[in-house]
């Protein structure tokens, strides 16, 4: 104990550049920085007003939660290609459970939320039974819960006839319709709509659609602090919830990986299973745990995106997967794993709204998004390669 | 010491794995405070002895006795809790991590926050420092990757992080294989450190200079049972050499190329 003062001159000696450098969130934030000076620049005004942030922000937030899933178990030495897929089929699952299922919203959340955790399980107990790459198990459920959604969405909305036209009729729906509704009947929509009418106002209700912080903006707007309409009413009512999630879950994930125990033996999963498992680390229970995480992360999505839609689609989530590992990558994660930051993934989603949503603001072709997504991704990785080096004293 | 009591003592132990016996009864005595040189070829037992010791595989027969007491492992963990740590040739430390994260790997102290319990940093940082200090590593930073760290280096923090973990037999497998001359002697010198220190060291090695170096008593085995232990007084390098090698053979490959074996 004598020794601190001691040691504590040499903590001084790390240079503050190594310091900096050695932080894998560095280049998200970079990148950040430049985008926003690029905008500033190119973009009509009002996309840095209040409204045309949350415009960008929006976006940022759902592929946000998909990108500190991913981060999360990328670190952890694993890939999740089915969280895309998963949206759909969450989406699905929530819908069904307010329509078919009637049941009141909480435990519609949590029935969604357990029965993706369950899968992410699957996925995990998979990976770990049989040691092949998270990469191809994954991609196997990339196509399974895409087809599950459209298969499934189409029974639903069978079914959802067959139920009113039964109902119109005075009739009660018999389990032998409903089966020859899933089963043997064809058709049906892969989208299914009117779902804001059988969910009921009230506090789950706040938490997963609309605005929080209304009063807020709404005194900011009369103390004339934000821009109003003519008629006295804030332009921007309040922040988005989905928002307000995105930032809670990055804060959350960012406190775990660097503050807790759990946090330590994330990295170490990823870094090297054997030595972590030496050492005592329950490898197996962390990346299992970090693919329920992960696909809770995907089904908080298509909650909030059914909530905010009042829809579902089988079609959501498209190549989210992949926006989502891409965002981890600007995030500083390596692909190799054991190495990235949570905060890093939260840049990255809000670099990829504010391109895809600032574009709009530019007299540029959006399509150029795509162009700038695959750049973005090599920049990213070129960049990683020559800090981890750095950091890590590698040849 | 020989009126002293061991500190791991087996007996007879034997390990088949299927049709193939790999110790055919081995017998030993482990004190504390000294530097067991366990020498052999490969394949002569000496990984298989050193899992029957930490666990990781249990023998076919034969006991295993600590302080005295017979002591059954089923797992690393078990091993582990009673005192016997092992330091791996791949050393189980990741080049990525800061040290203090490697050095606190899978037992991380924790403050608690009500039910909320947080890694401590600034103990952990604080712990590390010192124990570095300790051997004699100038780290200048807690936080900087292990990959930073020369092999030596990384061989001595995995040492002093056994022994910080309360290892009172510390099994060292092919310490020196990887490393250059100067390297090497950093971590002999620290093997003597931690001999001083009274933990029993069991040191595997196909280098016979390196366990003599450091060395207070020699095993050697050989196709799964033991050629006898001997003090340092009673067996010179040479012998040393000749009884790992199987002695004639060597010998004459010894001559052949003019003493450089």
């Amino acid at each position: 104990m004598t020794s601190t003062p001691n040691t504590d001159e040499r903590l001084l000696k790390a240079s503050l550049l190594t310091r900096i450098l050695r932080r894998p969130e560095l280049g998200a934030l970079a990148g950040l920085v430049v985008i926003t000076i690029f905008f500033a620049i190119f973009a009509s005004d009002k996309m840095f007003e209040l409204s045309g942030i949350m415009n960008f922000l929006s976006p940022a937030a759902h592929l946000g939660i998909l990108a500190i899933g991913a981060a999360l178990l990328m670190i952890g030495g694993e890939f999740d290609l089915s969280v895309g897929s998963m949206v759909a089929f969450a989406g699905m699952i929530f819908a069904a459970s307010i329509t078919l299922m009637s049941l009141p919203l909480w435990l519609a959340v949590l029935f969604t939320l357990m029965f993706a955790g369950f899968i992410g399980w699957i996925n995990g107990l998979i990976v770990h039974r049989t040691g092949l790459p998270s990469f191809i198990v994954t991609l196997a459920f990339l196509f399974i819960l895409r087809g599950l959604a459209l298969v499934g969405l189409k029974a639903a909305t069978r079914v959802q006839v067959a139920q009113d036209k039964a109902a119109y009729a005075n009739e009660s729906l018999s389990f032998n319709d409903i089966m020859h509704a899933i089963f043997v009947q064809s058709g049906g929509a892969t989208q299914q709509r009117g779902l804001a009418e059988n969910i009921e106002p009230g506090f789950w209700n706040e938490m997963f659609s609309g605005d929080a912080l209304e009063g807020l903006f709404h005194w900011l707007a009369e103390a004339g602090y934000t821009a109003t309409f003519k008629s006295g009413l804030p332009k921007v009512t309040g922040i988005p919830v989905e928002i307000i999630w995105f930032a809670i879950l990055s804060l959350i994930a960012t406190l775990v990986l660097v503050k807790t125990p759990l946090g330590n033996w994330i990295f170490a999963s990823g870094g090297d299973p054997e030595a972590a498992r030496k050492s005592g680390v329950p490898v197996d229970r962390v990346k299992i745990g970090l693919f329920i995480f992960t696909a809770c992360c995907a089904a908080l999505v298509a909650i909030l995106t059914v909530m905010d839609a009042g829809s579902t689609d089988a079609a959501r989530g498209k190549q989210k997967e992949f926006e989502a590992i891409i965002a981890a990558v600007i995030g500083g994660c390596l692909l190799t794993g054991g190495y990235g930051s949570a905060i890093g993934a939260f840049f990255g989603a809000i670099i990829f709204g504010m391109v895809a949503i600032g574009l709009t603001y530019t007299q540029i072709d959006q399509d150029w998004y795509l162009v700038f997504l695959g750049v973005m991704l090599l920049i990213a990785v070129t960049f990683n390669k020559y800090v981890r080096r750095y950091a890590t004293g590698e040849k | 010491m020989a009126n002293e009591q061991p500190l791991i003592h087996l007996d007879n132990i034997v390990k088949h794995f299927g049709s193939v016996v790999a110790l055919n009864g081995v017998s030993l005595d482990i004190y504390p405070g000294e530097v067991m040189g366990l020498l052999g070829d490969n394949g002569a037992g000496k990984s298989t002895l050193i899992k029957v010791l930490s666990g990781v595989h249990q023998p076919t027969s034969g006991t295993m006795m600590m302080h005295g007491d017979e002591v059954h492992f089923d797992t690393p963990r078990e091993a582990m809790n009673a005192g016997i740590a092992t330091v791996h040739q791949d050393l189980g430390m990741i080049p990525l991590m800061s040290v203090t994260r490697n050095f606190f790997m899978g037992r991380e102290p924790v403050k608690k926050y009500g039910p909320i319990k947080v890694f401590d940093h600034q103990y952990a940082n604080q712990v590390t420092c010192e124990e570095m200090h300790r051997i004699g590593i100038d780290v200048r930073d807690p936080d900087q990757a292990v990959g930073t760290l020369s092999g030596g280096e990384r061989q001595t923090v995995a040492i002093a992080r056994a022994v910080h973990f309360g290892a009172k037999v510390l099994i060292l497998d092919e310490p020196t294989s990887a490393l250059g001359v100067a390297q090497t002697s950093m971590v002999l010198k620290y093997i003597d450190k931690v001999r001083k220190n009274g933990l029993a060291v069991i040191l595997i090695t196909h280098n016979v200079r390196h366990a003599y170096a450091v060395g207070d008593r020699f095993t050697v085995l050989n196709r799964g049972a033991t050629l006898g232990t001997h003090t340092r007084d009673e067996i010179s390098i040479d012998e040393l050499q000749n009884l790992m090698a199987g002695g004639k053979e060597l010998q004459d490959l010894n001559e052949q190329l003019q003493g450089t074996v």
